[in-house]
């Protein structure tokens, strides 16, 4: 194989969509499974209460990562044969920080907001009307915001083509990074909820003395 | 009332997550995305309004083609399989329930404005970088896209900075 299956094959249109449905089943199990169909879950990662978010999200790119690197060098998928995504740095910076605080807003992104409006949730259902909406504006402004869209563009960039490293010493750093990054969030956890903790405890202490 | 079933442990669930990207790059080429499914709603409710602007705009005009509906797109049908993965794990584990979820001091009109305001934010936010915690942070992160991890990283830096300001909403 030197390709993604559906070149290979040459698979038909409707193969292929057929494939992405299958895709998003899973897609949309592992998720709810993850715990991401409550955006009281995927909020707590926010206020240092809950790292689940973290945790699932770098476990996920560090196993794809490292797959993708294996099935590269043993030219059964090439890395050039996929849709590598470009970069524009700050189309990315800005458009992260707004996305961001939307996420803590609306207390979900587009794809856990899939998982909550199936699960029942409500404010899943509105956060849905809402992308649609903000996606509906971007593109009635479109002439003016056009450049913010291809701000900072670079072409395709891997991390260490800019950091000048091999491949392999890339996934090892980041597969590295993220173990240090499970380590450090274990501990912030632990700390925040030991002072959360105290600080209720404490509450209920005021309220039961304000009772008496 | 059905007793729920306890989440997957975190590292379990990144992991399904990470090999199902990693399936879909093999089938496809192509990673998981979700944000791209509301932009393609968003522009067949415009192109019903006026199809030869719609057509004509720069953002959502290459969607439109006389043979094929807008919709029948890899990312819609997508999100039509996580939807029905979501529902399907939601009621094998005793999960779902019509309810809206906040902190407990939040009323329940500031989540509602809030859930609408935070999706506008982030369908806006996703079109200036061209995806979203699936399509940019997870697939181009897995890719080691530089772009992707500017974006993680940034989704983080504004969701925390905004955070103690939205803290009436979650705790």
């Amino acid at each position: 194989m030197d390709g993604p299956l559906s070149q290979v094959l040459k698979l038909s249109h409707g193969s292929e969509m057929l494939i992405s449905v299958l895709v998003g089943l899973g897609f949309g199990w592992a998720l709810e499974r993850a715990g991401f169909g409550r955006s009281t879950n995927l909020t707590s990662v926010f206020y240092g209460r809950d790292f689940r978010v973290l945790r699932v999200m770098f476990t996920a790119i560090v196993t794809a990562m490292i797959g993708l690197y294996f099935l590269d060098l043993l030219r059964i998928l090439p890395v050039s044969s996929i849709g590598i995504l470009d970069t524009h740095l700050w189309a990315a910076l800005v458009g992260g920080l707004v996305f961001g605080a939307g996420f803590i807003v609306g207390g979900w992104c587009p794809g856990t907001s899939i998982v909550g409006l199936v699960s029942g949730k409500v404010d899943a259902a509105l956060f849905i009307g809402g992308l649609v909406l903000g996606s509906v504006l971007f593109t009635l402004g479109f002439g003016d915001l056009r450049g913010l869209q291809d701000a900072g563009a670079r072409g395709r960039v891997l991390l260490h083509e800019a950091l000048h490293l091999s491949s392999g010493s890339m996934v090892f750093l980041v597969a590295l990074f993220a173990i240090g990054a499970f380590a450090a969030v274990g501990r912030i956890e632990r700390a925040v909820n030991a002072r959360g903790g105290a600080s209720r405890a404490a509450a209920a202490d005021d309220d039961v003395s304000a009772a008496a | 009332m059905k007793t729920e079933k306890p989440f997957w442990n975190p590292y379990a669930a990144g992991l399904v997550l990470g090999l199902v990207l990693l399936a879909s790059f093999v089938l496809t080429g192509r990673g998981l995305g979700a944000s791209g499914t509301f932009k393609h709603l968003g522009a067949a409710a415009l192109h019903a309004a006026d199809p030869t602007w719609a057509e004509d705009n720069g953002n959502i005009g290459s969607f439109f083609s006389p043979t094929r509906s807008s919709l029948n797109d890899w990312i819609v049908w997508l999100s039509v399989g996580a939807a029905v993965g979501g529902a399907a794990s939601a009621l094998a584990a005793g999960r779902f329930r019509v309810e809206l979820l906040k902190g407990p001091r939040a009323s329940r009109e500031h989540r509602w404005i809030a859930a609408v305001a935070g999706g506008v934010l982030a369908g806006f936010g996703a079109q200036i970088a061209r995806g979203c915690t699936s399509g940019q942070a997870l697939t181009g992160g897995a890719q080691l896209a530089l772009g992707s991890w500017v974006f993680m990283f940034s989704v983080f830096a504004g969701a925390y900075a905004v955070a103690w300001f939205a803290r009436r909403l979650w705790i």
